[in-house]
């Protein structure tokens, strides 16, 4: 919905630098579908037409100025105030533009994400960044389960992007994912890069218990504790990687503390899952 | 001119279209990177004879490199894009890959690229892995020692070979001591490399000889121990001239060194500065040693 909207409104409005402001008017308890909250849809609108785009409360369709005071306009600049828990599918399918919440979101911000920047100042639920494709999602607080990771079905999850988490996140993060880079500052929940076909997890707090599981091509970098390892993967030796100097210089550039004993230190590599490809990896800083 | 003494002659260095690519290889130390540059950069002093040509650039603290350990720039010239991926291929896979600790990375961005590591991952006989980060592709190829990091591909862009200036000086010692200062002082600038052994060539050429299959033979011109039995353009109390070749990324890189070359070269026992050009009728540039120095 969110490109068929903007298509239709991009040649009308100019885009303007000062960015849009929602602000929730009243909590809302009931599971809001808010997918039309993303930049690509703001882009071309005047005030009015995004005071008028489409929310579901519930089973009711509403429109965004019910539920938010609007300010600014024509923007892919957009600010959200407010608790949105019960929020979902914010930014689903972004391109371009910057999205901030300030407050904590709900499931699937970000999902099928193409391009630009969401930043989350508290918590998200569930499903984060599914399917994204490209961009960056940053969590200051924590993320709920399937960070990162594909739906139900689904054989292939993130391919390309990069999502930090500041906090932790539940179970199964990166489950299935193709490509990209999950960066995690806290703990993990179990089964983190369960079916991972590649990409890159990078576990700073403690990785939790069966990561990698089914894991093809994948790498989970431990930077911190490990639960004990699934006995389906196999040690291989201790090195210093050079790949983890240019990650980890740049993860440091995200603002995340990476120390000069972490850029330099050894590694133990452990390779699997034996059970799938067994070209996968979990490195465990020494 | 006269500069210092030194006579600035009223000519000018004919260069030539080249494409230039520049890398940043690292290593566990500098030393290791150094020893790795000068393996990669070998046998890169003339296109005629080395297929290419190759020379070290700035040596890099650990702040200015991608994975954060000591580091040395190359800069490769070749004369058509076509030419420079089998030569990086060749150069890259003997002299970087084989050099321990060693690793190697894109150090320009431009618009034209080659796959080098999209290649030489196959040594990695299936076990070879990427990763993508940023935008940029890494190949990280298992090795005896721990593992090879590559890029995918490096930038490369129209560059400029060929600039140059003769220094001709009362002796050999004279001559050999000005260009020594002059190569000290053009590695202070960015972007250019001087291709031939510690920057300086004795052995200038001209694009004709009396033997057939020979495409270029000794510059009699210049040559001083012929100067009576050959049309010499040797001033009176000139007894040798040595050469400085300069390949760069931009024109302005070129011109630039040749400024501090020039400038650094005028001095005692140094009679004048030239240059070497056909005529204008080859190269499509020309560096006239006056504006440069104006």
């Amino acid at each position: 919905m969110g490109s068929q909207l903007n298509s239709e409104k991009t040649t009308a409005v100019s885009i303007n630098d000062d960015g849009v402001t929602l602000r929730l008017k009243a909590p809302i308890t009931l599971p809001v579908e808010a997918e039309s909250i993303c930049p690509d849809c703001f882009v071309g609108c005047q005030q009015s037409e995004i005071l008028a785009l489409p929310v579901f409360c519930g089973r009711r369709r509403k429109m965004l100025g019910d539920i938010f005071s609007v300010s600014g306009e024509a923007s892919d600049r957009i600010t959200v105030e407010g608790d949105l828990t019960h929020f979902k599918r914010i930014g689903q399918g972004m391109s371009r533009g910057r999205l901030t919440l300030r407050g904590d979101g709900g499931m699937h911000i970000g999902a099928y994400m193409k391009g630009g920047e969401i930043c989350v100042e508290g918590n998200t639920r569930d499903w984060t960044g599914a399917h994204m494709t490209g961009g960056m999602i940053r969590i200051r607080g924590n993320a709920g389960h399937f960070t990162g990771a594909a739906y139900p079905g689904e054989i292939r999850g993130v391919n390309r992007g990069t999502i930090i988490v500041h906090g932790d996140v539940g179970n199964e993060t990166g489950a299935r994912m193709r490509r990209g880079l999950i960066v995690v500052e806290g703990h993990t929940g179990e089964c983190t890069g369960a079916g991972m076909i590649a990409g890159s997890v990078f576990v700073f707090g403690k990785l939790g218990a069966r990561a990698g599981a089914g894991n093809k091509r994948g790498s989970i970098v431990a930077l911190g504790e490990t639960a004990p390892m699934l006995p389906t993967y196999q040690y291989q030796c201790r090195a210093q990687f050079g790949f983890l100097g240019v990650y980890l210089r740049q993860i440091r550039k995200w603002g995340i503390a990476v120390s000069d004993d972490l850029l330099k230190g050894s590694f133990r590599r452990f390779s699997g899952d034996v059970t799938a490809l067994n070209k996968g990896e979990i490195l465990i800083h020494d | 001119m006269e500069i210092n003494g030194v006579t600035i002659e009223d000519t000018f260095a004919e260069a030539f279209k080249m494409w230039g690519s520049r890398l940043i290889i690292t290593a566990a130390t500098e030393q290791w990177a150094m020893t790795t540059a000068q393996a990669a950069t070998g046998f890169g002093t003339s296109i005629i004879g080395c297929g290419c040509e190759a020379g070290i650039g700035r040596v890099l603290g650990v702040d200015q490199t991608p994975d954060g350990r000591p580091g040395v720039e190359v800069l490769f010239f070749t004369t058509s894009k076509k030419s420079i991926a089998p030569v990086l291929l060749v150069r890259v896979g003997q002299c970087i890959m084989t050099a321990p600790t060693s690793a190697c990375f894109n150090g320009l961005a431009a618009e034209k690229t080659v796959a080098v590591g999209g290649k030489l991952r196959y040594f990695g006989d299936g076990f070879q892995s990427s990763k993508l980060i940023d935008g940029r592709r890494f190949w990280r190829v298992p090795v005896m020692d721990g593992e090879f990091v590559i890029e995918e591909e490096f930038g490369m862009q129209k560059s400029v070979g060929g600039g140059n200036f003769l220094i001709l000086a009362e002796s050999q010692t004279a001559a050999l001591e000005a260009s020594e200062q002059a190569v000290a002082a053009m590695r202070q600038v960015p972007d250019i490399i001087m291709p031939f052994p510690g920057g300086i060539v004795r052995s200038g050429s001209k694009t004709s000889s009396i033997y057939k299959g020979m495409t270029a033979s000794t510059n009699t011109a210049y040559c001083p121990t012929i100067r009576q039995q050959v049309e010499s353009v040797l001033p009176e109390g000139v007894n040798s001239v040595m050469e400085i070749v300069i390949d760069g990324l931009t024109e302005g890189a070129i011109a630039e060194a040749m400024r501090y070359g020039i400038a650094a070269a005028c001095q005692p026992g140094v009679v004048r500065i030239s240059a070497g050009n056909y005529g204008g009728t080859l190269g499509q540039f020309q560096f006239h040693l006056k504006q440069i120095m104006a």
